[in-house]
């Protein structure tokens, strides 16, 4: 089987992402990635370097440089018939344009699988990850979207050609501009620790002074609950969640967050969970390996002072 | 302009879904179903656009259409969203768990005879996490989309629309008609009023099945099981951050 996989970069930089993505895409036959974008040379050369890619194609115009559903669909619909599946991550990107595709390929999309059970069977989590669905797909191709978290990046050492192809326009979409968040901590989907605060912090001022600090010592990424995205503590672009981002870190501290199921969705495969919340039955502790119940006001400074 | 907007009855989302025993499904006999809540935002969104409130021009949108395919309790989704503000429903009726790509064709079949300058639909709906048809839907009918939508503007022919993207916020113009998806942070859906909800019963709701539309509703994938994720073991109190930070050294997770 001949697999292809959607890259997720910034335009410079090959996102870890995509090399999760990889290695789902190796259980089901050989793999060649597709670079989308303008001025992404480096971005196919990392792509590339991944271990076991077969080819990397690159596509390069100005619609493609802010990866517009429509244009991406022009590029990967035409490709699609030299593939039996056609993989993306399940990032904001892949969720835009990988539905699109399917839908033009009139097959089913397999969306945000954690497992592959066989060529045509994969398991996705449904009702907020309250439920794990095994589905079997009797399309002659498949089309799915990879949840980063559920697998290892493949390794890098690789050294495949890269095939320059045509771009594509799609002129009734234009871009008018963007507005990202800049952050010199990690980035929350890749992050080996990440403290998250809810809207227990009462205020954005509130919500930094706290949570920044214990972040920089602890090399850690910033996560917040939906409640305090809506209030406007956070940047929306900090929610974890079933509607946010699916993290899964090797530790994970929730400070003045209840514990919703729609938080819980987004969190609740990180290796360790760590709740401080002053209401013993929030239902955070349900599911957070160590707890400690008492004020984040005193408990976070605490914290600061023993790591010392 | 009219606006279609598609809604689904779903599991209310305070309810922990529970896996069937036997393991063919959720179990969702006796429990709270609702209007799906990204859904509920784009019903308001929509009748914004209709009112002229917030920063949208009135008049914009004459005519508000509702569609939900499903049992024949969807109905009461549907009449949800007329006491919201939209005009009139149309219930697609059918007992099957359709998939993203058939629920595609049909609303693609309801646009072609309603003809829509504008689909405004919630992202994903709570029960499946599928976040596909809106996309599905733009492909067939060969419209622009936005999704993720945390703001619009209609003017001019087009959707001006800022979207929710991984790393902060984008906005592009799409040319009318398009299909837009809405998120979380667009607006605050609004309860129906007692007296709008009486209004509504009068509204009209069309009723038709899946056979008036001949679409191809087969199956492509096969659900072989549904499972509980596994449980996480059962954690520990500690008294105060010092012992954390001892347990967590051990633990080897800093």
């Amino acid at each position: 089987m001949a697999v292809l996989v959607i890259a997720d970069h910034d335009g410079v930089n090959l996102r870890d992402t995509t090399n999760k993505t990889v290695t789902a895409a190796a259980k089901l036959g050989e793999v060649d990635i597709l670079v989308v974008g303008q001025g992404a040379k480096a971005v196919a050369d990392a792509a590339a370097a991944i271990a076991g890619v077969r080819k990397v194609l690159l596509a390069e115009s100005a619609e493609l440089a802010k990866t517009l559903a429509e244009a991406v669909e022009a590029v990967v619909v035409p490709l699609a018939a030299g593939y039996d599946a056609v993989l993306a991550p399940a990032t904001m990107d892949g969720k835009n344009y990988m539905p699109r595709i399917a839908a033009r390929l009139d097959v089913a999309p397999i969306s945000d699988i954690i497992e592959v059970v066989s060529a045509d069977t994969f398991v996705r989590p449904i009702y907020a990850g309250n439920a794990l669905e095994t589905v079997q797909s009797s399309d002659g191709k498949k089309v799915i979207t990879v949840r980063p978290t559920a697998f290892d990046a493949a390794g890098t050492g690789g050294s495949a050609a890269i095939e320059t192809i045509a771009g594509a326009d799609a002129a009734r979409t234009d871009f008018i501009g963007e507005e990202l968040v800049k952050s010199d901590r990690p980035e929350l989907g890749a992050a080996k620790i990440i403290v998250s605060g809810g809207r227990a912090m009462g205020s954005a001022e509130e919500f930094h002074a706290i949570m920044d600090p214990l972040a920089d010592k602890l090399g850690a990424a910033v996560g917040a609950s939906r409640a305090a995205v809506d209030a406007g503590y956070a940047p929306n672009d900090y929610q974890v969640g079933q509607t946010g981002k699916v993290v899964a870190p090797g530790l994970y501290i929730a400070i003045g967050i209840s514990g919703a199921i729609q938080h819980l969705a987004g969190m609740k495969d990180s290796k360790v969970i760590v709740a401080i919340n002053k209401d013993a039955d929030a239902p955070i502790f349900q599911v957070a390996d160590y707890g400690i119940v008492g004020d984040y006001k005193t408990v976070v400074p605490e914290l600061m002072t023993a790591l010392g | 302009m009219k606006v279609l907007v598609p809604v689904k009855r779903v599991i209310d989302y305070n309810v922990k879904a529970r896996v069937k025993a036997d393991q063919t499904g959720v179990d969702l006999a006796n429990v709270k179903m609702s209007m799906n809540p990204f859904d509920e935002i784009a019903v308001e969104e929509a009748v914004r656009l209709k009112d002229g409130k917030d920063h949208h021009a009135a008049g914009t949108v004459t005519e508000i259409v509702v569609v939900s395919i499903g049992v024949q309790q969807a109905q009461e989704t549907i009449r949800t969203a007329l006491a919201m503000g939209a005009d009139r429903g149309i219930l697609i009726q059918s007992d099957a768990d359709l998939e993203p790509l058939a629920v595609a064709k049909l609303l693609k079949a309801v646009v072609e005879e309603e003809k829509p300058d504008l689909v405004l639909m919630g992202k994903q709906s709570i029960d499946g996490d599928n976040n596909a048809v809106g996309q599905m839907l733009a492909a067939l009918l060969d419209w622009p989309q936005a999704t993720f939508a945390s703001k619009i503007q209609i003017g001019d022919g087009k959707a001006t629309v800022t979207r929710e993207i991984d790393g902060g916020l984008q906005t592009i113009a799409s040319q009318l008609p398009a299909v837009v998806t809405v998120d979380l942070r667009l607006n605050t859906p609004r309860y129906a009023s007692l007296p709008n909800i009486m209004k509504a019963k009068k509204k009209e709701i069309a009723m038709k099945t899946v056979a008036d539309y001949g679409v191809d509703i087969a199956p492509r994938l096969s659900v072989l099981k549904v499972t509980a994720p596994p449980v996480r073991s059962a954690g520990i109190k500690v008294a105060d951050a010092a012992e954390l930070v001892s347990k967590l050294k051990t633990a080897g997770a800093i």
